[in-house]
């Protein structure tokens, strides 16, 4: 139930980035979330809005993106979707391999008013 | 109106970790922080490597646990400095839990730390505390169908130790397969397969731990 922690997270940016554009109200938060993130985005949803109760940002709607794995290989610069979390460059075999994406957790933007 | 955030969430922690890992890396220390699920042998191998090494290497060790001392116990009775941090029912350690029990350390004297996890393939995967490597144990009795059910947490592990080896004859674990596996996801991983009970294996994984203090310590001067 690490998903309380990241709900904190999220409350604590949205608080600090609405406060710095003097808006009185979130009305939604887009998230980046990568697909080897572990994270229950239900009780993720959930955790956030008991937090956000009696904010700004109380009863903001939350759209989450969730962002596929991809690697790039450094031997062979070959650009390529990880299937099955096979890490390994399926041109050259090269375990050499960079995660590109899949890794995020991020608030995107804010919707405000 | 739309604001631009693009700020990662755990933009605090990750602040708060890098500035435990200038710490520590500044002191020459070299800091694991172990992983696995409840039971698979983190403090069996505590044990093991303390016995081993505590001769030629100075260390500590940070204890996660829910609610216990248990293990903070057992790693006393091997006389080296332990500290115990109680999540109080949280699933994972944070930076800021590490950070704060630094200060019951004495740095100057120490090579290495070994940070102990809170039981979890989950959580703690997903929150830096400082370290230089991550080190995940699976264990024969959890299944090998383990590392692909719980992908973060192999796929950041410098090294894999495969605990509990002793109890291939009694299961139906498939050891070949958990090694695939754990190599298609982390191919850079160094695998160590052992057992805390017999002894076997555990030399390579003392080598291999040994190596990366000495590395630290040459880095620092």
């Amino acid at each position: 139930m690490h998903e309380m922690a990241l709900a904190q997270g999220i409350l604590d940016i949205v608080i600090t980035t609405a406060a710095e554009h003097r808006a009185t109200k979130v009305t939604s938060i887009k998230l980046l979330i990568g697909q080897m993130i572990q994270v229950e985005t239900e009780s993720l949803t959930f955790g956030f809005s008991a937090l956000s109760m009696g904010t700004i940002a109380e009863g903001a709607q939350i759209a989450i993106e969730i962002i596929p794995i991809s690697g790039k290989c450094n031997s062979c610069g070959q650009q390529f979707s990880v299937e099955k979390y096979c890490f390994i460059c399926s041109d050259c075999d090269s375990t050499d391999v960079l995660v590109v994406s899949g890794r995020e957790l991020a608030v995107d933007y804010l919707e405000v008013e | 109106m739309q604001i631009k955030v693009m700020t990662n969430i755990l933009d605090k922690n990750d602040q708060i970790a890098a500035e435990v890992h200038e710490r520590l890396s500044t002191a020459g220390i070299f800091v694991v922080n172990l992983l696995g699920s409840p039971g698979c042998g983190k403090t069996s191998l505590l044990e093991r490597t303390i016995a081993s090494l505590k001769e030629e290497v100075s260390m500590a060790v940070i204890e996660g646990d829910l609610f216990t001392a248990k293990d903070a116990e057992r790693i006393e009775q091997h006389g080296i400095p332990v500290v115990q941090i109680n999540t109080g029912g949280g699933c994972h350690l944070d930076a800021n839990m590490v950070n704060s029990v630094l200060e019951c350390l004495d740095l100057e004297k120490l090579d290495l730390i070994i940070i102990e996890n809170v039981g979890n393939l989950v959580c703690p995967g997903e929150f830096k505390i400082g370290e230089d490597v991550k080190v995940t144990i699976l264990s024969i009795t959890e299944g090998e169908d383990k590392p692909l059910k719980y992908p973060t947490i192999f796929k950041q592990a410098s090294a894999v130790i495969v605990n509990k080896v002793d109890l291939l004859p009694y299961t139906n674990f498939n050891l070949p397969l958990a090694i695939k596996d754990i190599t298609s996801l982390n191919p850079e991983a160094v695998i160590v397969e052992c057992s805390c009970q017999t002894g076997a294996g555990l030399e390579r994984w003392c080598d291999w731990l040994k190596e990366q203090v000495r590395m630290k310590r040459t880095r620092s001067i």
